[in-house]
């Protein structure tokens, strides 16, 4: 019995490799079609990525040869380090809210933007993608927020009595990861807005007059039977973007804030693997740090992507 | 004798669908609600940008009036001069810094739009053992942050000799996955299998399939990807892999000006106009382009 059993998984074993063999003829120029590409993203992404997962279980100072530590590092990161945590913190209030809202952001007026005429659709997702498109532009909320009287927001507030004395917008908890969050949001429509936007460009015209004919009566039962289900890819891909977006903000914070920020108050795990990695040359623990990063990543887009699956159903 | 019945009385709904509402399921004020709400939320998107632009043509004691106003009132261009006087006496003329961004983000873009659009569409529309595994792979590397990976890419990068050329700025950029990944979502959205497979029963080799029948179709993807990557590489600033001034881009000349400090201001906020503006040019010119030519050549099954 046992026997007949193996001789089975054998002989399934074979034709699953017989077919394997036959797909790989069949498809040989596929590889040469990948290669080129293939080459240069294997050398310079991956390569680097496994290489920054093998360093977050050593010792390494950028100086001398990495030394094996184990699991020390990730010890120290969620026993010993309370600026970790408040980074995490920070990090998943900064994700829970600028990642949903800069999502919805994006499909919303990439479908709003549709139904405008070709002039005006232009000119919009013109004014819309220009904060994002215009790379170190949110600097200018430095200057706006400023906490001296040149700020833009404290002297008119000053100037129509509200206040009377600036407030220290940059410098004061209470108000830094607002602050931080409004600016996230403002740059949220990017890459993921403009991929929508073209997606939208590309749904055929007849699936809608098919739908119509089976009674499709509004705007919103057409958005979510026809059109969000059409252009499904294009949702994945800005959900991508919007996660990677709203757990890497780094760049902003430094900017604007400094790094460290007042008290951590806006501390995210980006700025703790810049500071241990560009400021103390700890780089095994930074890779340690960007491996949970990623982990975190992974885990909110197996989530999204399992959820998205549900459009249109 | 029942799908007769089915067939009038959908040609019956169409009919009156069409008698009773104007626009396929629109309604007018609808439509005006949509355009008010994109206009008040752009004009609120907009506000940080007008200040970009009006600061840059303030002068030094508008720069610094209080109260500080959105627009400038004596508008001057002696921002822009102060620019072009410190870049004058730099020692590597200015235009070749811009060459060299110019230079870089073309080659840059050129191919990574070619390769990663040919590897989307084996991986999105042939079958091949490691497919899945690639595909996979490709979404995953997005989601690493390149924060720590700089220090194994510039060992890889320094074996291979590509320190101080122009190569160490466009190679690694031309195999970024972001672009890829884009491309084959737009493939699987908007190229069906079934034109595909009529153009190889037609005989046509997959390079011409690639060429003429799926390229053409996903003309909204390559926009989006040659934004990402002018904007991208317009960036660049490249301070720790290129050290011979001459081969310098653009924006590691104007990052120095910048930071000269509080005397700067003027220049710096000139500097931001200059960063931004062409990629929103490009932008602007290739979206006419691009998108609009899309919605007339809409082929489906």
């Amino acid at each position: 019995m046992a026997t007949m059993l193996n001789a089975d998984k054998k002989a399934i074993r074979a034709t699953d490799r017989k077919l394997l063999k036959k797909q790989f003829q069949n498809n040989w120029d596929c590889y040469l079609y990948m290669l080129p590409y293939g080459l240069i993203f294997f050398l310079f992404t991956v390569l680097p990525v496994l290489a920054s997962i093998v360093l977050s279980f050593t010792y390494y100072n950028v100086l001398e040869t990495p030394t094996f530590v184990g699991l020390d590092n990730y010890r120290t990161l969620l026993a010993n380090d309370d600026i970790f945590i408040t980074a995490v913190k920070n990090t998943l209030e900064i994700a829970v809210v600028t990642g949903p809202v800069g999502y919805i952001m994006c499909v919303m007026f990439s479908w709003l933007i549709n139904e405008l005429g070709p002039k005006t659709r232009a000119v919009m997702v013109t004014i819309l993608y220009a904060p994002s498109i215009s790379g170190a532009a949110y600097t200018i909320f430095g200057i706006m927020f400023s906490g001296d009287s040149y700020g833009w927001v404290n002297g008119t507030l000053i100037n129509l009595g509200l206040i009377t004395e600036p407030i220290q917008f940059m410098t004061d908890t209470d108000y830094m990861i607002w602050i931080c969050m409004l600016v996230v949001i403002w740059m949220s429509l990017g890459t993921g807005f403009l991929s929508n936007v073209a997606g939208f460009r590309t749904i055929d015209r007849s699936q809608y007059e098919a739908g119509y004919v089976e009674g499709i009566r509004n705007r919103w039962q057409e958005l979510w039977f026809i059109t969000l289900p059409s252009m499904l890819p294009q949702l994945m891909f800005a959900a991508v973007m919007s996660i990677t977006q709203s757990f890497s903000v780094g760049a902003v914070t430094t900017i604007l804030f400094g790094n460290p920020s007042t008290d951590y108050a806006v501390h995210t795990i980006l700025n703790h693997i810049e500071d241990y990695g560009g400021v103390r040359f700890e780089m095994g623990y930074a890779c340690a740090i960007a491996t949970v990063l990623f982990a975190l990543m992974v885990a909110s887009n197996e989530i999204i992507q399992r959820a998205l699956r549900k459009v249109g159903q | 004798m029942a799908s007769a019945t089915k067939t009038v009385d959908l040609n019956k709904l169409k009919a009156s669908k069409k008698k009773f509402n104007p626009g396929p399921a629109r309604s007018r004020g609808g439509i005006i609600a949509n355009f008010l709400f994109l206009c008040l939320v752009g004009a609120i998107m907009f506000i940080p940008m007008l200040y970009v632009f009006c600061n840059a043509f303030k002068p030094m004691d508008e720069l610094f009036l209080f109260p500080p106003k959105l627009f400038f009132r004596n508008p001057t261009l002696s921002n822009f001069k102060s620019i072009s006087t410190l870049m004058s006496s730099s020692w590597v003329p200015f235009s070749r810094y811009i060459f060299n961004t110019v230079f870089v983000t073309i080659v840059a873009t050129f191919f990574h739009i070619i390769l990663a659009s040919l590897a989307a569409y084996v991986l999105e529309k042939r079958d091949f053992p490691g497919k899945n595994f690639m595909s996979r792979v490709i979404v995953l590397s997005l989601m690493f942050t390149p924060a720590v990976t700089g220090i194994p890419n510039y060992i890889i990068q320094s074996k291979l000799g590509m320190i101080d050329t122009y190569w160490v700025m466009i190679i690694p950029y031309i195999g970024g996955s972001m672009g890829l990944y884009l491309m084959k979502q737009f493939m699987a959205s908007s190229i069906p299998n079934v034109l595909l497979e009529a153009a190889r029963i037609d005989g046509a080799s997959e390079l011409r399939i690639f060429t003429q029948i799926v390229m053409p179709l996903v003309k909204p993807a390559w926009l989006t990807m040659l934004m990402t990557s002018v904007q991208a590489m317009w960036g660049i600033s490249a301070s720790t892999v290129v050290f011979t001034e001459a081969k310098k881009p653009l924006q590691y000349a104007l990052s120095q000006i910048a930071a000269g400090g509080i005397a700067r201001t003027g220049s710096a906020a000139a500097i931001s106009l200059i960063m931004i503006t062409p990629p929103l040019l490009i932008f602007i010119i290739s979206q006419t382009q691009i998108l609009d030519t899309m919605a007339s050549s809409g082929i489906k099954d």
